[in-house]
């Protein structure tokens, strides 16, 4: 097809004339053709916009004054940053909590949705049906993880404790969610135990969708075994959903709050489990400091986005 | 020198040894049992007596199941000032609702999205890829304001319309209409004069029903097991989950047996529709 006859093809029957066609003219004849487009997402978008963008872009806006809902926002510069990582302690024990409990539960919890749905590719259907509620009821099951409050009870009518009594390990019963020893680690199983969600199930129909062909001709090839068939065939094959997955995997990671408040109380022993989306709670709902609350989460944001980014890079190396 | 081949389901098996067989079997069934253990402890206090849950250590079965915990959530709790079957009522309420809404609003944006190239749509659709990757904390504090400003604090509103805006079903539905209805067949329907709402309804939809359902699902499940909204006052208002959490302090009896109910529904639906929500996982992929 010649130029003239596609730019004839594009145009409406009034508006075929010889105007030069400019970037912005095209723009406009296709806005107007495609309006039903707008109406169509207009609701939803308007939604989108008032619970999420406008959300961000305010809190950003906020986190440069000092605002308690009753008087108009003072602008204070950046004086919350400095205040939050200058003065705060207490924040910065929030921060390095944020980034130790996302740095041991998201790649744990991406690792094991995938290992765990690449060891169970190889069932059969019916048996891999199975396995897979089994995986992925945790994660749906709300606040089925309490029990693990009963497993791990502080007193000698709890499962751990009475086992460990039982055998004489222990004198006395552990009081595991008060003490500061036992409280990080056992948060991090339960948000394990929690984890294999939407991202388990993309990998499970990502490796289902892996073409079958690929691995006969690697085989010719001279691929092995299963690890490097996995490192060379399938992980390069399933790039995007692993991309899919990681975002999941840390947008979970760093909303940790529910678990810790649920278990081991709010605030968690010396603050041993406090993290951004606590220390954010306490100044919103309890000390009504607006402003200093928003650049807790801008921070937060910040902190996401970053490692959105960086584990795009790093998944991009794979299989190279 | 030539190999012996193993053939599985008619099939050449491989680079699969049997040793590496085996020990991925013995891994997943560890990883089973730890995944399986606290549900199965949930299910089986729900049907213990008393005197079978004060046993130390507790015992991993029980010798005589009853319903005495369920009829103690039911007719027990009853007598406080709130009924359960008040909480139960407004968490299948706000369900329904938000779930609702979001199938409509969220289908329609992803055809618009996916099928009617109106300028700006891919801007707006990375948009929203984006905010896959920030959690519901960060726009908490401003969400405040605008209920605030709304006038919907201690309403259903507030646990109902955000989730209208929802992205995580939408993306997902989006990128399975992108790989499964093809622009031709689109354009050919456009041709035989059916406006966009009609090609929406009578083709597309049909076409993506695993998408759909997929969305349903993942909707309903967040929803349902969404705890008490803090700006949610009123014992009417609140839901089951929130109610589960005040019977724990009182009865561990009724709670498990609240926790079940609680667990089951979501766990159910999901059963029921498994195949369709894997098959629309396939899509799920992002490309950076």
């Amino acid at each position: 097809m010649t130029n003239a006859e596609a730019q004839k093809d594009v145009l409406p029957q009034n508006e075929r004339q010889n105007k030069p066609m400019t970037k912005a003219r095209y723009t406009r004849i296709q806005m107007k053709r495609n309006w039903q487009g707008y109406v169509m997402v207009a609701p939803f978008l308007l939604l989108f916009f008032a619970f999420t963008v406008v959300p961000v872009v305010l809190s950003i806006l906020l986190s440069f004054t000092s605002f308690n809902m009753l008087e108009f926002p003072e602008l204070k510069g950046l004086a919350n940053y400095v205040q939050l990582f200058l003065a705060d302690d207490l924040f910065i024990t929030a921060f390095s909590n944020t980034i130790m409990f996302a740095i041991t539960t998201g790649p744990a919890s991406f690792i094991l949705s995938f290992v765990v749905a690449w060891f169970i590719n190889e069932l059969s259907p019916r048996m891999r049906a199975l396995v897979t509620i089994i995986f992925y009821a945790p994660s749906i099951s709300g606040t089925a993880y309490t029990v693990f409050a009963i497993f791990f009870q502080g007193d000698i009518y709890g499962y751990v404790n009475g086992w460990l009594l039982r055998m004489g390990l222990i004198n006395e019963a552990i009081p595991f969610f008060k003490d500061t020893r036992y409280i990080v680690p056992l948060c991090i199983v339960v948000a394990l135990w929690t984890s294999l969600g939407t991202g388990f199930l993309s990998n499970i129909a990502g490796l289902q969708g892996v073409d079958h062909s690929l691995y006969e001709a690697g085989a010719i090839d001279g691929v092995k075994n299963r690890w490097q068939e996995a490192w060379y065939i399938t992980l390069p094959q399933m790039r995007s959903i692993l991309l899919f997955g990681a975002v999941m995997s840390i947008t979970q990671a760093f909303g940790f709050g529910a678990i810790v408040n649920t278990l081991c109380g709010n605030p968690s022993t010396d603050y041993v489990a406090w993290t951004l989306q606590h220390h954010l709670t306490e100044y919103m709902t309890v000390r009504f400091e607006y402003g200093y609350a928003s650049a807790i989460a801008v921070v937060l944001f910040f902190i996401m986005m970053a490692a959105n980014l960086l584990v795009q890079k790093f998944l991009s190396k794979v299989g190279q | 020198m030539a190999k012996r081949l193993r053939i599985r389901n008619h099939r050449v098996v491989l680079n699969r040894s049997k040793g590496g067989d085996t020990g991925i079997t013995i891994l997943l069934f560890i990883l089973g049992i730890f995944m399986f253990l606290p549900m199965w402890y949930l299910i089986i206090t729900a049907f213990k007596p008393l005197g079978e849950r004060n046993i130390t250590p507790p015992l991993l079965y029980v010798i005589k199941p009853t319903l005495q915990n369920f009829i103690d959530l039911f007719s027990n709790m009853n007598s406080t000032w709130v009924p359960i079957s008040r909480y139960i009522f407004n968490t299948v309420i706000i369900s329904v609702a938000a779930t609702f809404g979001c199938l409509v609003l969220g289908s329609l944006t992803a055809y618009s999205l996916s099928k009617i190239k109106f300028p700006g749509r891919n801007w707006m659709f990375s948009v929203i890829r984006y905010s896959l990757m920030i959690s519901s904390t960060i726009t908490g504090i401003t969400n405040f304001f605008i209920f605030v400003w709304l006038g919907w604090l201690n309403t259903y509103w507030i646990s109902i319309v955000p989730v209208w805006a929802s992205t995580l079903g939408l993306y997902l539905m989006k990128q399975f209409i992108d790989a499964s209805v093809s622009d031709e067949m689109i354009e050919a329907a456009r041709i035989d004069g059916a406006g966009e709402l009609r090609i929406y309804w009578q083709i597309v939809m049909p076409l993506v029903k695993p998408a759909w359902l997929t969305l349903l699902v993942t909707t309903f499940q967040t929803v349902w097991n969404a705890g008490a909204s803090v700006y949610v006052w009123s014992e009417q208002l609140k839901t089951f989950n929130s109610a589960i959490t005040t019977i724990s302090t009182v009865s561990v009896g009724a709670s498990s047996a609240g926790s079940l109910v609680m667990l089951s529904v979501p766990v159910i639906i999901f059963i029921i529709n498994q195949a369709k929500i894997v098959e629309t996982m396939g899509s799920s992929g992002m490309k950076d």
